[in-house]
């Protein structure tokens, strides 16, 4: 080193420098960390999520020789879809399988041999089948048909069978016949469509999310159609054209604050207003998303005038300078602008409902629902509080299930977040 | 050089006890004063004394600042500007203003200079809008450099172009004064004597009123200079006399630089 008469070179200052460093890197070295927990956190969750989930994506059926026995089902030979419904298919399920196991005749072997399939869902398939063609009475049909839920447990390895038989939940017996049915190709795994398409159902089996996923697609229309025009609106409203006065002061600190209320009060309060005093239906979309709407308002609020905020005021000037009227160098200049930012804050906010769960179980969306809603005043769930619902339930299948509609929730929402984000990259011209 | 006789030149503007407060705090005290129509009238005075603010009365964009309250009367040809009945989208359309900072529009150059005539339809088709657009250009000397990309982003030229365009901007509304507030501030030399040369020819038919803080500017550009100092107006009349024998030593303080 040349000969320095610095201040800055003389040794108390190189240990302050050295000590600045050592400080530096310490800092770094704790960001660094704090990342490396986060991410971990993170990794761990979405293993633990996925490694249970994914069984139930595909799902165990059985294939069947089913003689639909003209003198059981249709005696009078009136083939009437309406009689025809009402027939005995359960019957019709058990002659079959004991036609394919001939050996079985003890009572209770019987039973345990018809819970190898699912106990409603392989005769209602069936009454389905024939109510819509009652020609098929009469006729052997080679169908697949759901298998139990315990079966489908066992064959996906979550029912250990080195268990002593008395505390499992499928027997000895059961067990040697479905490795036969396997053995011989009658019993085989496949993608599990019913998780998609079908309603919430009592069985595991046939429990399915389309019905919570509708709930959600109408509830967040609803919270879509209040939360964001009125919010860009009173944002806009409370950036340019409100009064500088107490009362404007006092809303606006009160937006913010409401932003920060747990979301079971707006629950309780849309069960006040909505359901007890305007009579408003229980369990409904419009109900649920009148809640959300007020709940995701503030929000919207607060993005918006955040991003209108950034917006340079020149520009505001510059467009009054030559004659726009205050609407104009608003709505010409100012909101394009802040456009692809309203629209992100938006559509998060949108993302926020959908995982909102507390505020809709006050409105009385967690009723267990086996049908899939029609409209947005039908009794009806959504996907946080069928994951909330499945989540309670005691046996093995539905934690596959629980897993699985959160693989999906999640999924929704990184889709929703990253349609913001191209969005935005996509709007936001640099001019 | 034209010079107009001042003399004979017509009243644009009549000022009469104008006073500018912003939350109660007066920032003007009570400001009379005759503005000529045609020519050029600078504003001079130390940073603070309330040269914007004067300015922005002249086409109420003190309205739009909160908080911001003007007194007085304010007469632009025998027409009170401050009365209930007069529309300030109006007034703004008859005088343009440049600001200190250049703040085109986040649009395309086209886009920047045809806002103007588009929302007050001064054009009806396609051609005369282009027309417009090309004879501000014109007369604001940016044309040559920006006709081949009138879709490029106003924002993306550079300074000097920037205030030319907005001048450009404002001219295209056919305005009848025009109110520059230190437009030469962020220029380099030779942007700021292209900008002058403009000044010098868009005096022949708009009264020009602008604020600077370059005294070598204001002798050079303006017939008539107003000084300003600490909200009042302390001396104004013919740019020669202020320059060569302020009679107030405040003024003479100031262009000699000994305060500002
Ligand atoms: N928007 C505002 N809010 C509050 N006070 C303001 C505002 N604009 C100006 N003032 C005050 O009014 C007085 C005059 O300001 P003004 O901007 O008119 O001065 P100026 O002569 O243009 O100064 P400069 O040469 O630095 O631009 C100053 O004391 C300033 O603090
Ligand atoms: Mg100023």
């Amino acid at each position: 080193m040349p000969e320095n008469n610095s201040i800055h070179a003389s040794e108390y200052a190189l240990k302050r420098l050295n000590k600045r460093h050592m400080r530096e890197r310490r800092f770094k070295m704790a960001g660094l960390g704090a990342i490396f927990v986060a991410v971990f956190a993170l990794i761990w969750l979405m293993s633990s999520i996925l490694g249970s989930g994914y069984k139930a994506f595909y799902t165990h059926s059985m294939t069947m020789d089913i003689e639909l026995t003209e003198s059981l089902l249709d005696p009078q030979k009136l083939r009437e879809p309406d009689k025809l419904r009402k027939g005995n298919f359960r019957l019709i399920i058990q002659n079959s399988l004991y036609a394919r196991f001939p050996d079985v005749t003890d009572r209770k072997a019987r039973r345990e041999l018809f819970d190898i399939v699912s106990s409603s869902g392989a005769p209602n398939l069936i009454r389905q089948m024939v109510y819509q063609n009652p020609d098929l009475v009469g006729q052997t049909l080679t169908i697949k048909v759901p298998t139990s839920d315990h079966v489908d447990q066992l064959l996906k390895g979550n029912i250990d069978r080195n268990v002593k038989e008395e505390r499992r939940k499928v027997s000895d017996r059961q067990i040697a016949w479905v490795d036969e049915l396997i053995a011989s190709g009658e019993i085989k795994a496949g993608f599990n469509t019913c998780f998609f398409f079908c309603a919430d159902s009592q069985d595991a089996e046939l429990a399915g999310i389309m019905g919570a996923f509708i709930g959600s697609l109408m509830t967040l229309f609803i919270t879509a159609l209040i939360a964001i025009p009125i919010g860009i609106g009173a944002a806009i409203w409370l950036d340019e054209f409100a009064p500088r006065n107490k009362l404007v002061d006092f809303i606006e600190i009160n937006i913010n604050n409401l932003a920060a209320v747990p979301s079971i009060i707006f629950g309780v309060l849309g069960l006040a207003i909505f359901i007890n005093f305007f009579g408003m239906p229980r369990s409904a979309p419009i109900v649920g998303g009148l809640v959300l709407g007020l709940r995701a308002l503030p929000t919207v609020i607060i993005a918006t005038r955040a991003t209108l905020m950034a917006v340079p005021q020149s520009i505001r000037d510059g467009a009054l300078s030559v004659g726009a009227s205050h609407i104009q160098a608003v709505f010409h200049h100012k909101l394009p602008q802040a456009g692809p930012g309203i629209l992100t804050g938006s559509i998060i906010a949108m993302a926020q409902a959908l995982g909102e769960t507390a505020p809709l179980l006050m409105v009385g969306m967690v009723a267990y629902l086996t049908e899939i809603p029609d409209g947005v005043t039908d009794p009806a769930t959504v996907l946080p509080v069928q994951i909330f619902i499945w989540a309670g339930n005691a046996e093995r299948a539905w934690i596959e299930k629980t897993s699985a509609a959160i693989i999906l929730l999640l999924l929704v929402l990184f889709l929703i977040n990253g349609f913001a984000i191209w969005l935005r990259n996509k709007l936001e011209k640099r001019w | 050089m034209s010079k107009i006789d001042s003399e004979i030149s017509k009243i644009k503007f009549t000022c009469k006890d104008v006073r500018v407060a912003y939350s109660g705090k007066e920032a003007l005290h009570g400001i009379n004063m005759a503005i000529d129509d045609r020519g050029v009238t600078a504003f001079i005075g130390p940073s603070g004394c309330g040269k914007s603010s004067f300015l922005r009365v002249f086409n109420r964009m003190n309205d739009t600042i909160a908080g911001c309250t003007v007194t007085g009367e304010v007469y632009m040809d025998g027409q009170d500007i401050y009365a209930p009945s007069l529309d300030p989208v109006l007034l703004r359309a008859r005088v343009g203003m440049v600001f200190q900072k250049p703040n085109p529009f986040p649009k395309s150059i086209y886009d920047n200079v045809a806002y103007g005539p588009r929302i007050h339809g001064l054009a009806s088709n396609k051609a005369e809008l282009d027309h417009i657009v090309e004879k501000s250009l014109q007369r604001a000397g940016l044309w040559e450099e920006v006709k081949d990309r009138l879709k490029d982003s106003g924002t993306g030229l550079s300074g000097g172009q920037q205030q030319r365009l907005v001048i450009a901007r404002a001219i295209a509304v056919s305005p009848e004064v025009i109110l520059m507030d230190e437009p030469a501030s962020a220029l380099d030399p030779i942007a700021t004597a292209r900008l002058e040369e403009l000044i010098e020819e868009l005096s022949q038919k708009y009264c020009i009123v602008i604020v600077t803080h370059s005294m070598a500017q204001a002798a050079r550009i303006s017939q008539r200079t107003a000084f300003f100092h600490m909200g009042d107006l302390v001396e104004y009349g013919l740019t020669t006399n202020i320059f060569t024998n302020p009679a107030d030593p405040r003024t003479q303080d100031y262009i000699t630089g000994r305060t500002g």
